[in-house]
């Protein structure tokens, strides 16, 4: 069953439509074998129904996805037994305890008893659930569930995993060990295909594609999306961030703020030739000292830079620039960013990030 | 092979869902018990004392005699002697009797005579048991002391066998519960089987394994098909305990028409299934077939004496068919082979169901 295909999935204006809704609105993918891609998106932007579509479950309305050199629509059936799916809300049986579950699926994969029970205890202690064989699945926390769930995935072995949303309640270290996970189904030649919420867990993959209201508005490495796009990065630190955030506020040629504690976040058109310059100017013009430096833009820029700001199209350089937009954009990509994950500090994640940054993804990108 | 394992996957979840909900398992046992006591005992048990009163203008020693006689029959109890024949039908206007009973002063002469009734008896008809009650009375004979009360006896003792509910309805009703019980209890079971892993969220889940339309339905069916013999018995060893009904024909042509019969039902729950789009909606539809079936199925009213629509609509539903079996083969000990043509529409009626259901099982979400 090893296949040699470079693409375990490739997309071809795959559009999905509910009534007059374009749910998925002509996406194209290319997601070499043997990698992790992430789907990073808001809520409604289409991750789920171009994860369903990707094994079969929907039809795209237009367009066709080969997965695994199958054709996902048409194959499906073929694809079962290759592809590991792990749904958004919790699908095992409730009623059911872990280790029955488990075995369910195995049953139903028609592995052999013995591998069956071999592959069962590996993955209950992989996944941190030994002890708790007899627990019903729905008495699990909601983290402990979502290891079952990718327990269950992964038990057939299959060659491409689809995760929506694996760790939307996963607590961050057992994140951590989530992922280690992860990255040693990939490098054993199992594709990923990814859907997150989460800026660090973007940052982790291979690379990314980020979808907005359905369309595909940036895809490459973490690395490739900063360098790519239309604006600067700035952070400032100031002693009275409030003031600093009101008066940065009124600058046009800041398209993008956001406020993190005590730091800000200014994203400045690239075509801006000094945009040191342009904050601190306005910082002294309101009479708040700080300490500012460009940084290189973090998923979360990414993010903002290519769903924000796309909607208002180019940047007007020759008017020295009618503000295009000059949101209050609250950390996170989405609303349910804020939910999952309100309490997380973000200094040190925002760290934790750095230290990925330069190191796994790039040794573990091309 | 695989095929069978993953048949029998389904079935193995199955009964340990099945045995985690008390309150199934509680209908198993429950439903036969309770319907054999609902329709056994209320149906089978006299009405008895219902309040009466009388005239009696004759006032000799045969009319006393038979005021006496009805009294101890305990069907009715006389509270009290009226005057005149008015003053009963005032009685009986204002509710305080249900039956009243009227002696004319040439009582004794129109007995021997025969000419004319000998008595009246006046009943609320309105309640068809008082009716019936009412008819009972007139069965009681009327004792004479003198020899041509043989001969009066004699008549009256048909005109009582003939209006004897007793033997009747136990003995026909035991068998056509076995009917009742089963289509309750199959239909519903399976018609929540599918919609239920719909609604519980499993279904995402299950229709990305190998299973096959097929293998699903089957393992989906098997364990009911065990479980509805549990069922049958249950009630045939009450029915024989309790009732005094005795299995004329053979034991083993009870068996194979109950398992096609139950095969009928649990193939109509799975189509319902796959209709419906809730668990409610499920049950709803099941009992729309349920209350047709006790209705129409010659159950609860004569076959023959039905309108020909009624008698059409009839031979769809798999009860008339079983009921006909069941009957013959319990009370009159017919050969399973003299009823071949119910046995073949039982048949039909499965696999048309069967069949259905599993080309509207879809294992896409669209
Ligand atoms: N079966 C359906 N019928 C109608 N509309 C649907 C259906 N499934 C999804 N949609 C709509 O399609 C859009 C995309 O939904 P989808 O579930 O793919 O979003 P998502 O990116 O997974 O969001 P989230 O992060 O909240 O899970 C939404 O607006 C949703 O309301
Ligand atoms: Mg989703």
């Amino acid at each position: 069953m090893k296949s040699n295909i470079e693409f375990a999935i490739q997309a071809r204006v795959l559009t999905r439509r509910f009534g007059s809704l374009v749910a998925v609105n002509e996406v194209d993918l290319d997601i070499p074998s043997g990698r992790i891609f992430g789907f990073l998106g808001p809520n409604g932007s289409g991750k789920s129904t171009t994860i369903r579509m990707l094994c079969g479950l929907l039809r795209p309305s237009a367009g066709r996805a080969t997965v695994l050199g199958l054709d996902a629509a048409r194959d499906s059936e073929a694809l079962k037994n290759r592809i590991g799916y792990m749904t958004q809300s919790f699908s095992l049986y409730q009623d059911l305890s872990v280790g029955e579950n488990l075995q369910f699926i195995g049953e139903i994969h028609a592995i052999p008893r013995r591998e069956r029970r071999r592959r069962v205890g590996e993955l209950l202690s992989r996944y941190n659930l030994a002890g708790r064989e007899r627990q019903r699945a729905g008495t699990l926390s909601g983290g402990q569930r979502q290891r079952l769930a990718l327990a269950a995935a992964i038990m057939h072995r299959p060659q491409l995993l689809l995760l929506d949303e694996p760790t939307s309640a996963v607590d961050p270290s057992n994140r951590r060990d989530f992922w280690e996970g992860l990255f040693e189904l990939a490098e054993r030649g199992t594709t990923i295909l990814v859907s997150t919420h989460y800026m660090d867990e973007a940052i982790r993959c291979h690379n990314l594609a980020i979808l907005d209201r359905g369309v595909k508005v940036a895809d490459g490495s973490p690395q490739a999306l900063g360098e790519s796009i239309g604006t600067h990065v700035v952070e400032v630190r100031a002693g009275n961030a409030d003031a600093a955030h009101l008066a940065l506020g009124k600058i046009p040629r800041i398209v993008s703020l956001a406020r993190l504690g005590s730091r800000l976040r200014a994203q400045i058109p690239k075509q801006t030739a000094e945009p040191l310059a342009i904050v601190g100017e306005a910082l002294r013009n309101a009479g708040i000292e700080a300490e500012i430096n460009t940084v290189f833009p973090d998923i979360e820029d990414i993010f903002v830079a290519v769903t924000e700001l796309r909607e208002h199209g180019p940047i007007d350089r020759e008017s020295g620039g009618t503000p295009i937009r000059n949101p209050v954009i609250p950390r996170g990509v989405a609303e349910s960013r804020a939910e999952t994950a309100p309490a997380r500090p973000r200094d040190s994640a925002r760290d934790d990030r750095k230290g990925d940054h330069g190191g796994r993804v790039e040794d573990s990108g091309r | 092979m695989n095929s069978l394992v993953r048949i029998f996957a389904v079935m193995h979840k199955e009964l340990r869902q099945l045995s985690r909900d008390r309150l199934t398992f509680g209908m198993i046992i429950g439903m036969p018990l309770l319907q054999l006591l609902l329709f056994g005992y209320a149906i089978n048990t006299d009405v008895r004392n219902l309040s009466a009163a009388y005239v009696d203008e004759a006032d000799s020693h045969l009319s006393r005699q038979l005021i006496a006689d009805m009294g101890a029959a305990q069907v009715v109890t006389f509270g009290q002697r009226v005057a005149s024949p008015g003053e009963l039908v005032a009685l009986l206007d204002a509710g305080g009797i249900s039956v009243g009973v009227a002696i004319p002063d040439d009582f004794d002469r129109r007995v021997i005579a025969r000419d004319r009734p000998a008595l009246q008896l006046l009943v609320d008809g309105t309640d068809p048991i008082v009716l019936g009650v009412a008819e009972r009375l007139a069965a009681i004979p009327l004792r004479f002391d003198s020899q041509t009360g043989i001969e009066e006896r004699q008549r009256m003792m048909e005109v009582r066998n003939f209006y004897n509910p007793e033997r009747r309805s136990a003995v026909n009703i035991v068998p056509g519960l076995v009917g009742v019980v089963l289509t309750m209890t199959m239909v519903l079971f399976t018609s929540v089987a599918v919609v239920r892993e719909k609604e519980r969220g499993n279904l995402e889940l299950l229709i990305n394994t190998p299973v096959r339309s097929t293998e699903l339905m089957l393992g989906k069916i098997v364990p009911y098909i065990v479980i509805g013999l549990v069922q049958l018995a249950l009630i045939l060893a009450v029915g024989r305990t309790v009732f005094a009904v005795p299995i004329m024909g053979s034991e083993w042509q009870v068996l194979l028409a109950s398992l096609v019969f139950i095969c009928a039902n649990l193939s109509l729950g799975l189509l319902i299934s796959t209709v419906a789009a809730s668990q409610f909606q499920a049950m709803q539809m099941t009992f729309f077939v349920f209350l047709p079936s006790i209705l129409l199925s010659g159950f609860m009213f004569p076959f023959e004496g039905m309108p020909e629509i009624a008698q059409a609509i009839a031979e769809v539903l798999p009860l008339t068919h079983f009921n006909r079996l069941i009957r013959g083969i319990v009370l009159r000990g017919a050969d399973i082979s003299m009823m071949a043509r119910d046995m073949a529409a039982l048949g039909v009626f499965t696999a048309a169901a069967l069949t259905l259901a599993i080309a509207r099982f879809n294992k896409r979400l669209d």
